[in-house]
């Protein structure tokens, strides 16, 4: 089972990612902990918001607008980066925390690498679907590359110059 | 100038070691080749056509002499003893090696400096008008301001990944623009509204490269405190919906136009509704410990023109010209602004030893307080000499070959490092800037021209700023050979406009009689002392044309 890390710990990943389908209403949602594409979820919430083990997953292209009203309902949001340098997702994670006020499991998934871990933790990423390429033992040490920040974040609710002494 | 307190040294050495350890894993085999290019990119390191590049950042383009010092001693232990000021007021080394390069940064982090992102998609160096801070004609010293972006940009973790790299400029002169604002991704002009409370004029979607744009204001006027909130709704907007399926229509200005500027305008007023009032609005408290850096120094009470001044100024024909060419007016009295020019003939435009960056240093010591700039024309600036001592400077420094009195004129060429180092090169440039050099080496012909910019890029990428340039020369490969095209007409400042496209490129070789035609043009139409690009504005480019391809 591949490995996750969550609040600063190493665990086996227990989740099912599903593909996006072509026809989001009619894709089959199987029984247990299933991540299932936005799409899906719009589709089929009436059915899947009574179920406590469903998580949802954006792409980077996707709004997190869209889970709005039903956002504190879910048990995992994860949010894909397609390709690590694409960027998108470290906006969408700040806006799922800090405008949707989403308190439950934030995830990235997709290629989730060690240098970027930082930078996904600061804008509200507390669980990480590493690549499964690389170790989640080294990768840890991502989480804690610098020891002060200026801006403000998610992990940090001020930034330096207010913290300044 | 500002001074790194224990906070900033700490995140500076983290990175440092972040990027010791990531070398370490990318020579280990643990960072593949496409993972480690962004984060050598974003310390400054590119891998160029000969050998890796470091582009060191100098923030709005202020040094110390001991930032010089340390600078000349690098350039001597891991390069080839000779470093290269770019159009961005930052520096590069075009001979290290990727092993030594978190060697250099070390070094560097003992004197608060860095190469944070230098490169990359990313937000990069903040520059602004050279004379800031010493000027009579801005409205408040812009320094603060670019220190408070530095500080938020710095691994800002929300906008480490953007579509394009992100360029951002500061200008606080109402009537002249140093900074080239216009032609950035964001433009700020430090206003005061009708009250006369400080804020900004916010321009966003100007930029040079494949698609030449003159930037757009979609904020007449911005609070003071408001600086960081707004930047971030920007960038936000940005990130998510700048196009990042081509590399060549991802900058914001391609999604300013698509969306037109009024409705970028919207979305990031909508945005920062939700930012504005949260912890990242600025406070007076460090507004004011921003600026508390940027107080004068010890300037003395000082008359203007003393005789040590007016007496050669009267006898000396070449001290005269010099004054005249290299030599602004400073706000204080007594006191002068003095350009010192990197364009000597037979020197790339912006190239420096390690001895002249020592020798910069004694002189930034002696005369100017310890600091100096770094000019996006490729020259250095003295900020505040005694006008008493010019005289002595000059005799100083020319010998040391900082004394070519072209500022401003068709010599002081703005160049690119070109195809003699850049691997994204079409063409070289740094020959056709010396062989314009060596053409137009009369300085009264020069002179007699007056102000008027010719400014070479190697590539669309436009580090040689070409558009901008009264004149500007552009390399393009031709079935494997360099040729270089022309466009006249092109301005920077205020007033700014991109230069039109004369027709048909030329041979290198051609160059130098093509240039000379085309001044020709300006100097049989002018009218008395009118400027290049007024006469050009006035006659439009037809009778260029017509001189030029006759």
């Amino acid at each position: 089972m591949p490995s996750l890390i969550l609040d600063g710990q190493i665990f086996e990943d227990q989740w099912v990612y599903l593909e996006k389908a072509e026809a989001a209403d009619q894709q089959q949602v199987p029984e247990g902990k299933v991540v299932v594409p936005l799409a899906t979820w719009l589709a089929q919430k009436d059915s899947l918001s009574s179920r406590a083990d469903i998580g949802v997953w954006l792409d980077s292209d996707e709004e997190p607008e869209a889970l709005a009203d039903h956002i504190s309902e879910l048990a995992l949001i994860a949010v894909n980066f397609p390709k690590f340098a694409d960027g998108r997702g470290y906006s969408i994670a700040r806006l799922i925390r800090e405008r949707h006020s989403y308190q439950g499991e934030l995830r990235a998934m997709g290629d989730v690498l060690l240098d970027q871990l930082f930078y996904m933790k600061r804008c509200g990423f507390n669980s990480f679907a590493l690549r499964p390429d690389r170790s989640a033992e080294k990768a840890l040490a991502g989480l804690t590359t610098f020891t002060e920040v200026y801006q403000a974040g998610t992990d940090q609710p001020l930034p330096l110059f207010r913290r300044r002494a | 100038m500002y001074k790194y307190d224990d906070y900033d040294h700490r995140i500076i050495r983290d990175r440092v070691n972040q990027f010791q350890d990531q070398t370490n894993r990318y020579f280990a085999g643990e960072l593949s080749e496409e993972e480690f290019l962004p984060l050598r990119l974003q310390n400054g390191l590119y891998v160029q056509r000969l050998a890796p590049m470091l582009r060191i950042c100098i923030p709005y383009g202020m040094l110390s002499s001991t930032q010089l010092r340390r600078l000349a001693k690098v350039t001597r232990d891991y390069d080839k003893g000779y470093a290269h000021f770019t159009t961005r007021q930052n520096l590069q080394l075009n001979w290290p090696t990727v092993e030594d390069a978190p060697k250099i940064l070390a070094e560097l982090a003992e004197v608060e400096m860095h190469a944070v992102q230098t490169s990359g998609n990313c937000i990069r160096n903040t520059t602004t008008d050279q004379y800031a801070g010493v000027t009579q004609e801005e409205l408040v010293d812009p320094r603060p301001y670019c220190e408070i972006i530095r500080q938020w940009s710095t691994f800002h973790p929300e906008f480490a990944f953007l579509p394009r790299k992100f360029k951002i400029a500061v200008n606080s002169c109402p009537d002249t623009d140093r900074a080239a604002i216009h032609v950035h991704d964001i433009g700020l002009q430090i206003i005061t509204d009708e009250s006369g409370k400080l804020g900004y004029k916010v321009l966003v979607g100007g930029g040079l490269g494949r698609t030449p744009m003159i930037g757009s204001v979609i904020r007449e006027f911005l609070p003071e405190h408001d600086l960081l909130t707004y930047l971030e709704a920007i960038l936000r907007v940005y990130n998510r919906y700048g196009r990042r399926d081509n590399k060549y229509k991802a900058r914001i200005k391609i999604l300013v136009k698509a969306m037109t500027p009024e409705g970028f305008a919207e979305k990031v007023e909508a945005e920062w509704e939700h930012l504005k009032d949260g912890p990242t609005k600025l406070t007076d408290v460090e507004i004011a410990r921003i600026k508390s850096h940027f107080v004068d120094p010890d300037y003395q009470a000082l008359d203007n023109q003393p005789s040590e001044l007016a007496t050669p100024l009267a006898e000396n024909k070449y001290f005269s010209n010099w004054y005249h060419r290299n030599v602004v007016p400073h706000k204080k009295p007594g006191y002068a602004i003095v350009n010192l020019t990197l364009k000597k003939l037979g020197v790339p435009p912006g190239n420096v030893t390690d001895s002249q960056i020592e020798q910069l240093a004694n002189l930034a010591d002696e005369y100017s307080f310890g600091e100096l700039r770094v000019t996006h024309e490729q020259n250095v600036v003295l900020g505040d000499v005694e006008q008493s001592r010019l005289f002595e400077l000059w005799e100083k420094i020319k010998p040391l070959g900082f004394a070519t009195p072209n500022l401003g004129t068709l010599t002081d060429i703005i160049c690119c490092p070109g195809g003699d180092y850049c691997s994204l090169a079409n063409a070289k440039s740094i020959p056709v800037a010396e062989a314009l050099q060596a053409k137009f080496d009369d300085l009264d012909y020069v002179y007699d021209l007056g102000e008027l910019d010719l400014n070479i890029s190697g590539c669309m990428n436009a580090c040689g700023h070409h558009h901008v340039g009264n004149i500007g020369v552009l390399g393009v490969d031709k079935k494997g050979e360099e040729w270089y095209q022309i466009s006249v007409g092109g301005a920077s400042g205020q007033d700014a406009s991109i230069g039109q496209i004369l027709g048909p490129s030329f041979a290198r070789e051609q160059m130098p009689d093509v240039i000379e035609k085309i001044l020709q043009v300006y100097v049989d139409k002018r009218n008395g002392e009118e400027l290049f690009i007024d006469t050009f504005r006035r006659i439009g480019l037809t009778p260029f044309k017509e001189r030029v391809y006759a």
